[in-house]
């Protein structure tokens, strides 16, 4: 299908006009990648057996995911490529696809008398229609490319969204078990989880802003529709804040294209508008990382991401792992070196370490882990889009290791906490105690995404390691903003781990059999979260560097000394359960001191006058310190003021008076 | 690198560790007009802790605890090997956190609340000792140990705010009052030995020598400042052991929340002020 568009006017590594027959193979498997996973959503949705759904479900997605590892597989040492594609036809089908999203949108809005989507798609539509109308006619002869941060994205979508797809098979049975009074779509829900694969691919191949604008469109609505699926009053509400802040971000986007395609030398193509001057496309690029900011839910936009816990968890996984918010730190990272050593460049950093230090603050003060995982994701983000800000050499190589350990450590978080939540029937951290004992597997896997995410020598640690070198350079307030957050982080994930080893003898194994493809794909994980953090050096060797190489000309290291005490620490920790065999049987037992009473293992003591009591244990929460509300107004109103200036700054610049 | 150094820490930290220990008991006790244990008692103390019988709620806790030490001595030898500070003290992180799970482990009213203080404590400390190692790289261009104890620059008079800073939160790491939330050396206290409750024999032993390595370590650090002239070192060293044991009987245990707040607050100001001037004066060209 993609070889009909692709045969003509073929461009290959960047040489116009030459014709080069591995280019049209690689074409098609870009082309390949974007459109299999429709094509398998269009499959799902109409397939009605369950058990035939399934198989067909789990086959598209290990092609996918088989796919994207070719494509590793063929650009493996490959420098950025350029693919042409005769495009009128595609640029027609996107434009009806988008009129139909609008009409959906605005549909749903009155449906649901929820007006602010409805205006603001009314107004992002009146741009776009005037734009295609009024632009001038120019081809864009390169309209998709491959360079290694798109592969990295690729890679992340291809395996770990493919791999969410197959547990979501498993878990989206036993959800309806639990959820009774949800109708079942499932039908639905599999062909948005699949298109949205689709439509992540085509976001990062893409050079088309315009078509990059596409992508970016189909991931908001597909985020909307899973956020909303089980259609309870909650549900619907989160939907349409999500779909209000992100349609919020769209606009500034398509404001960011017009003036792009209306400009004096007007220009579309991404990779072009890279090597424009600063000062002329400072504008439209703090536009674009504005819609960034809210796609990947930097303060204020942050509540959206929190509110879309309320979806089954397969889809938690997808959104803050995989797609959606790694689409709007992507664009950023993309955008970093116009945003180097600029005033909005700069405030967008304060924005991404103040988001990084209120989200982790915020996390303390939660016992649900789904919102704990939430507003650890909304952390990690704000470091990330930190570093775009400050855009050089080091903080974009920080930012790029950054995407690939969080989005498989929090992958691994979500899916265990899922698996464990319909065994346990709880979501609260409190009720895990003793999961390592009771639920083993999926114990030790929360662990080793937990520590993934915050301890040395994890993979996180090692990128916030290389992120705050970065900082302490360029800008030292940011330095201490991850100082602070980082230190919050080390609280939540410590006393989350501790309910989790917490040795309990009293509450039993939990009843029912793990669905066997849950635990393999939880399996995979682990195995690839540990495998990520071994193979560092090799993923910042040949992706992190290529990358940074090719975009600066200079490239960022740890050292060799530092990796090899890294990996020798690494190494360590991976020995030390082993001891276990020796320490396993080592020690008289006892039970815990109680006050000099008479206690017995499970946490039982005799009380006064012979009556035996039980007692129980709860994390500390500070919520006087730490509490939402408060943290997240004075969230808020910092990040407020700093997008206010980024935007005045951008504007300054614009009228030249800041040159 | 020098790994001669760190190997002499391996071996060294634990018998000056015990030592400094062994004096502060007595100074302490000769402030309380006791006469105080002999100054080789912490030795006699963890040797008779080893001829113990091994008693634990949960077994998984003689491995947190080993964990714990061994990370403990790893931190050691890769400050004073003269490697990255900012991995030494990533580190001391990861020791901390297995010590803080041993203690959950155990799932005991006492060594719980402990924990939960320990990690209290750690956040309370994190931001200052990475503003000191953001001060230290600052004023010399480097992270590594060895470069920076080879700088002939007076640090001390570079980063004021950050020593005082660092000053405050090592009573933290010393486990000493007011700051002793988690687990104390004196005898009264709500919380047993908090954090330590559950921890007997053997395993006990064992965390008494990770504080050996790690009063060693928080020694080091101060070091760094004065790297310019190891005698000024000694002496500087020698005042601030002096300065908290003072505090230690001078000054009663504060809450919690006093903890964290005033620690940040001094490393938010002192700390980050230090750091702003620096910055400005080396990369701002000031």
């Amino acid at each position: 299908m993609g070889y009909i568009f692709a045969k003509p006017n073929i461009i290959c590594e960047g040489h116009e006009g030459v014709y080069n027959d591995s280019g049209v193979s690689k074409v098609n498997e870009l082309i390949f990648l974007i459109l299999f996973p429709f094509l398998a959503a269009l499959l799902l949705l109409i397939i009605p057996r369950d058990k035939i759904r399934r198989a067909v479900g789990y086959i598209a997605a290990l092609i996918i995911l088989g796919a994207s590892v070719y494509l590793l597989y063929g650009n493996f040492s490959s420098t950025v490529q350029y693919f042409g594609l005769s495009s009128d036809l595609v640029n027609r089908a996107m434009l009806i696809t988008e009129g139909l999203i609008a009409i959906y949108i605005a549909y749903m809005s009155l449906k649901f008398r929820k007006y602010y989507p409805l205006v603001l798609i009314v107004l992002q539509s009146t741009v776009l229609v005037y734009f295609e109308f009024s632009r001038p006619t120019e081809a864009i002869l390169n309209n998709l490319f491959l360079d290694k941060l798109s592969l990295v994205m690729a890679l992340i979508i291809g395996v770990i969204g493919s791999l969410i797809c197959i547990y979501s098979f498993g878990y989206m049975k036993d959800f309806h078990v639990h959820h009774k009074d949800a109708k079942d779509r499932r039908g639905v829900f599999f062909f948005v989880m699949y298109a949205f694969l689709g439509a992540m691919f085509g976001l990062v191949f893409s050079n088309n802003v315009l078509w990059l604008y596409f992508f970016w469109e189909l991931t908001t609505i597909c985020s909307f529709i899973l956020i909303g699926y089980t259609k309870t009053d909650e549900a619907v509400n989160n939907a349409f804040r999500a779909l209000t802040l992100n349609l919020l971000g769209s606009l500034a986007f398509i404001l960011a294209i017009f003036y792009l395609g209306t400009m004096g030398s007007p220009t579309l193509a991404l990779d072009k508008i890279l090597l424009m001057d600063k000062a002329i496309v400072l504008l439209p690029v703090v536009l674009i990382a504005f819609a960034g900011m809210t796609k990947s839910a930097q303060l204020p936009f942050s509540s959206w991401l929190v509110g879309a816990m309320v979806a089954p968890t397969p889809v938690s996984a997808l959104l803050h792992s995989s797609t959606m918010v790694k689409a709007g730190v992507y664009i950023m990272v993309r955008f970093a070196p116009l945003l180097y050593g600029s005033l909005p460049g700069l405030m967008l950093s304060l924005v991404g370490g103040f988001t990084f230090l209120i989200a982790s603050g915020i996390a303390i003060s939660q016992s649900n882990a789904k919102k704990v995982l939430a507003y650890s994701t909304i952390a990690t983000l704000g470091l990330i889009v930190a570093c775009a800000g400050v855009g050089t050499y080091e903080a974009v190589w920080a930012a790029m290791l950054l995407i690939i350990f969080h989005a498989l450590a929090k992958c691994l978080m979500f899916l265990s906490v899922g698996t464990a939540e319909h065994k346990i029937g709880s979501r609260d951290i409190e009720d895990m105690e003793g999961l390592a004992t009771r639920m083993p597997g999926v114990g030790v896997m929360m662990l080793i995404g937990m520590a993934g995410m915050f301890l040395a020598p994890f993979g996180m640690l090692i990128s916030k390691w290389a992120a705050i070198r970065a900082f302490i350079d360029v800008n030292p307030v940011l330095f201490g903003l991850v100082a602070f957050g980082s230190a919050m982080t080390i609280f939540f994930w410590a006393k989350w781990m501790g309910k989790i080893i917490a040795v309990t003898r009293a509450n039993g194994i939990a009843n029912g059999r793990m669905n066997r493809d849950e635990l393999a794909v939880l399996v995979v994980l682990t195995i690839l979260t540990i495998g990520a953090c071994l193979s560092f050096p090799l993923i910042s060797h040949y992706f992190a560097e290529p990358f940074v190489l090719e975009v600066y000309g200079m490239a960022a290291q740890l050292g060799q000394d530092n990796i090899t005490i890294m990996l020798l620490m690494f190494a360590a920790v991976l020995l030390l359960p082993f001891s276990m065999l020796y320490f396993r049987k080592k020690g008289k037992q006892l039970p815990a001191y109680m006050g000099a009473r008479p206690s017995t293992p499970d946490l039982h003591f005799s009380g006064t006058a012979g009556v035996e009591k039980e007692l129980s244990l709860n994390n500390y929460y500070l919520e006087n310190m730490f509490g939402e509300t408060r943290l997240m107004k004075t969230g808020v109103m910092i990040s407020v003021v700093l997008v206010v200036m980024m935007f005045l700054f951008a504007w300054l610049n614009y009228a030249g008076v800041l040159a | 690198m020098n790994l001669l150094y760190g190997l002499a820490y391996l071996i060294g930290a634990p018998l000056i560790g015990g030592i400094v220990i062994g004096i502060d008991r007595k100074i302490t006790a000769r402030m309380q007009s006791r006469v105080g244990p002999p100054i080789l008692q912490p030795f006699y103390d963890v040797l008779k802790l080893f001829e113990k019988e091994n008693i634990v709620v949960a077994r998984p806790q003689n491995f947190f605890v080993f964990a714990y030490v061994a990370f403990m001595a790893l931190t050691g030898l890769m400050f004073f090997s003269g490697g990255d500070l900012l991995l030494a003290i990533f580190a001391m992180t990861l020791a901390e956190v297995f010590l803080v799970l041993g203690a959950y482990s155990a799932n005991s009213p006492y060594s719980f609340i402990g924990a939960e203080r320990e990690l209290i404590q750690m956040m309370a400390f994190e931001p200052m000792i990475l503003l000191y190692a953001a001060g230290m790289y600052l004023a010399t261009g480097s992270f590594l140990v060895s470069s920076i104890a080879a700088t002939s620059m007076p640090l001390i008079l570079l980063l004021p705010g950050i020593f005082a800073g660092l000053l405050y939160v090592t009573t933290i790491k010393l486990r000493k009052s007011p700051f002793d939330l988690s687990a104390t050396q004196h005898t009264h206290q709500e919380l047993v030995q908090g954090v330590m409750t559950e921890f007997s024999g053997p395993t006990l032993g064992g965390i008494e020598i990770a504080r050996w390595y790690e009063t060693v370590l928080m020694l080091g650090f101060v070091y760094l400042f004065f790297g310019f002239s190891p005698l000024l070192a000694i002496a500087a060293i020698v005042l601030t052991y002096m300065f908290q044991i003072f505090m230690d009987n001078t000054y009663p245990r504060f809450k919690w929340s006093l903890v964290l707040k005033s620690s940040w607050l001094v490393a938010a100001t002192l700390g980050m002020i230090n750091i702003l001037v620096l910055w400005l004066y080396f990369k701002g060209g000031l």
